[in-house]
C-alpha cells in the first residue's frame, strides 16, 4: 500500500459578513508511511481540525494536493474519523449506531466485541442521549473501529474524559492499531499524550499552520507507559532549538 | 390517550357544551337547530341503515389518497428546496403562487380541465395541500445538522439509509406537524369537492341535505366525521409521536 503525501500549499477560509478571509494552512509537506501512527499537536486555532478535515475528504476548497494511501489501483481507503464532538445518531440505540455503519462497509468486525472492549455492553440498547459524554466518546471511537479503516483520523477524541479511562481508551486504540495496521493521525493538544502513542509527532504553529517540528519517537511498549521516560522526551521537544 | 385527569375535564367541558346545545335548542323549538338528541337519533338510524358509513368510508378514502399523494410529493419537493439553493431560487415564485391561490380555483380548474372524474378529485385536493407541506419540510431541511452530514460522508452512508436512519428523524416533528394541520385541511377541502362534482360522500350528503332543509342530518355527519379524526389522533398519531420522541432525554 502506498504512503499518504500531503502537498498543501495553502488552505483559506472566504469572509462571511464582516469577518475577514481567514488563512488557515500554510504550506504543508508530509509523507506519512503507511501503517504508521503520527500525533498532530499544536495549540488550539492552528488549523489541525481543518487538516483532518482536508484528509478525510470533507473540505476540498484548498490549494495542493492530498495523495490518499490507496488500496489498490482504483480502490480508496476505508477512513475512520473521529470527531471532537461524538457525532452519534441520537435516534439510534448504542448497538444501531454501530451496526447501521458496519453494514455499509466491507468490514468484518465483531460489533459485540467492540461494545465490550469499549465497555459498553450493558448500554447496548440504550439511546445516545443518555449516556455519559466519556460513554458517547468511547461509543465515536467503536464506530471508527468498526469499518475496519485503512486510515484513522482521531480528532482530541479522549479530551474532557477521565485520565482512567483515556488511559484504558489509548491501549484500546493502540492494541487496535497493532492488529490491523492501520495509517492512524491522531490530533491532541498534550504533548504527555502524543508522546505516549505516536511514532511521530508534527507539531504546527499558526495561523496559518505550518509545520514546527516533525520528530520520530523511537519508543518501545514498556517505555511508553513510563512517565519518567515520557517526561524526559517532553523536556526535549520543548526545549527551543 | 390523554391522562385521566385531562380526559374528565375534557368529559365535563362536553357535557356543559351538549347542556347548552340542549337549553338554546329547546327554546327554538324548531327545525333548524335540532337538540343533540334529535341528533344522535339520527346519527343512529344513519349508521344502522349503512348510509353514513358508507359516504363516511368513500370521504375518507379520498382524504387519504390526497394525504399520501401531497405528503409524498411535499416531502420530496421540500427536502430538495431545503438542500438545494438553485432549485430554491427557481421554485420560490411557484410555492408563493400555489400557496396563495384559493381552493376553489384549483378544484373548478380540476374539474373543467379533467372532467368530472375521481383523480380530478384527489388532485384538486393534494395541489392545496401539497404548498403547504413544502413550506413546512424545507424549513426542516435547511436545518439538518451539517456535523452529522459529513460523519455520512465519512463513513459512506448513502441514499436509503441515509434518508432512513439520518435526514427523516431530523425532519420528523416538521413531518408531524405538517401530518397534524394536514388531515385537519384535507378533509375540509374534500368536502368542497364532493359538494361540487362528486355523487356521493360527506360533501355530496351535505349538499342533498341543505337543499332538504334537513339539520339534523348536517350535524350528525359532522359529528360522525370529527368522532373519526378524534379517532385517527389517538391511537394514530399520539402513538407514533411517542415512539418517535423516545430517543429524547
Amino acid at each position: 500500500m502506498s504512503s499518504l503525501q500531503v502537498n498543501l500549499r495553502g488552505k483559506t477560509f472566504p469572509g462571511v459578513a464582516q469577518a475577514p478571509p481567514h488563512h488557515a494552512l500554510a504550506s504543508i509537506k508530509l509523507t506519512i508511511t503507511h501503517g504508521q501512527f503520527a500525533c498532530i499537536t499544536g495549540p488550539s486555532g492552528c488549523g489541525k481540525t481543518t487538516l483532518l478535515n482536508v484528509l478525510a475528504g470533507l473540505d476540498h476548497d484548498y490549494d495542493g494536493e492530498i495523495h490518499l494511501p490507496l488500496i489498490s489501483e482504483h480502490q480508496q481507503p476505508v477512513i475512520g474519523y473521529v470527531f471532537q464532538a461524538p457525532r452519534l445518531l441520537p435516534w439510534r440505540t448504542v448497538e444501531q449506531n454501530l451496526t447501521l455503519i458496519k453494514d455499509r462497509s466491507a468490514s468484518t468486525a465483531d460489533v459485540g466485541e467492540l461494545l465490550s472492549l469499549t465497555g459498553l455492553t450493558d448500554f447496548c440498547h440504550a439511546y445516545p442521549e443518555r449516556l455519559s459524554t466519556g460513554m458517547q466518546r468511547r461509543l465515536a471511537l467503536a464506530r471508527a473501529f468498526v469499518v475496519e479503516p485503512d486510515l484513522l483520523l482521531l480528532d482530541e477524541p479522549f479530551a474532557s474524559l477521565d485520565e482512567p479511562t483515556a488511559a484504558r481508551l489509548r491501549l484500546l486504540l493502540l492494541s487496535i492499531w497493532r492488529r490491523h495496521s492501520t495509517t492512524v493521525i491522531f490530533v491532541t493538544h498534550d504533548l504527555r499524550e502524543a508522546i505516549q502513542l505516536g511514532q511521530r509527532i508534527i507539531r504546527l504553529t499558526g495561523a496559518p499552520g505550518k509545520v514546527d517540528l516533525d520528530m520520530p519517537i523511537p519508543l518501545n511498549p514498556a517505555e511508553r507507559l513510563d512517565t519518567q521516560v515520557i517526561e524526559a522526551w517532553r523536556t526535549r521537544i520543548l526545549q527551543p532549538g | 390517550m390523554p391522562p385521566p385527569a385531562n380526559l374528565w375535564w375534557s368529559l365535563i367541558s362536553l357535557l356543559v357544551l351538549l347542556g347548552l346545545w340542549h337549553l338554546g335548542a329547546s327554546f327554538a323549538d324548531s327545525r333548524v337547530l335540532p337538540g343533540p338528541l334529535v341528533v344522535l337519533s339520527v346519527l343512529i338510524e344513519g349508521i344502522g341503515s349503512g348510509e353514513i358509513l358508507y359516504h363516511l368510508a368513500v370521504t375518507l378514502a379520498r382524504v387519504a389518497a390526497s394525504f399520501v399523494l401531497a405528503m409524498s410529493i411535499g416531502v420530496a419537493v421540500g427536502i430538495a428546496m431545503g438542500r438545494l439553493l438553485g432549485l430554491n431560487r427557481f421554485l420560490d415564485s411557484w410555492l408563493i403562487f400555489f400557496l396563495n391561490l384559493p381552493a376553489l380555483v384549483t378544484i373548478i380548474l380540476c374539474y373543467v380541465w379533467f372532467g368530472l372524474i375521481e383523480i380530478a378529485a384527489v388532485l384538486a385536493v393534494a395541489i392545496n395541500k401539497i404548498p403547504n407541506v413544502v413550506v413546512t419540510v424545507r424549513e426542516g431541511a435547511r436545518a439538518l445538522d451539517r456535523d452529522l452530514d459529513e460523519m455520512c460522508r465519512v463513513y459512506r452512508l448513502n441514499g436509503m439509509a441515509r434518508l432512513r436512519h439520518v435526514i427523516l428523524p431530523q425532519l420528523s416533528p416538521y413531518l408531524l406537524a405538517s401530518v397534524r394541520s394536514g388531515l385537519a385541511l384535507i378533509w375540509k377541502i374534500v368536502l368542497v369537492v364532493e359538494l361540487l362534482g362528486r355523487s356521493n360522500g360527506i360533501g355530496f350528503q351535505l349538499s342533498v341535505f341543505f337543499q332538504m332543509f334537513d339539520v339534523a342530518n348536517i350535524l350528525a355527519y359532522s359529528i360522525a366525521f370529527i368522532v373519526v379524526v378524534q379517532i385517527i389522533e389517538w391511537f394514530g398519531l399520539r402513538p407514533l409521536e411517542i415512539t418517535l420522541n423516545r430517543w429524547r432525554r
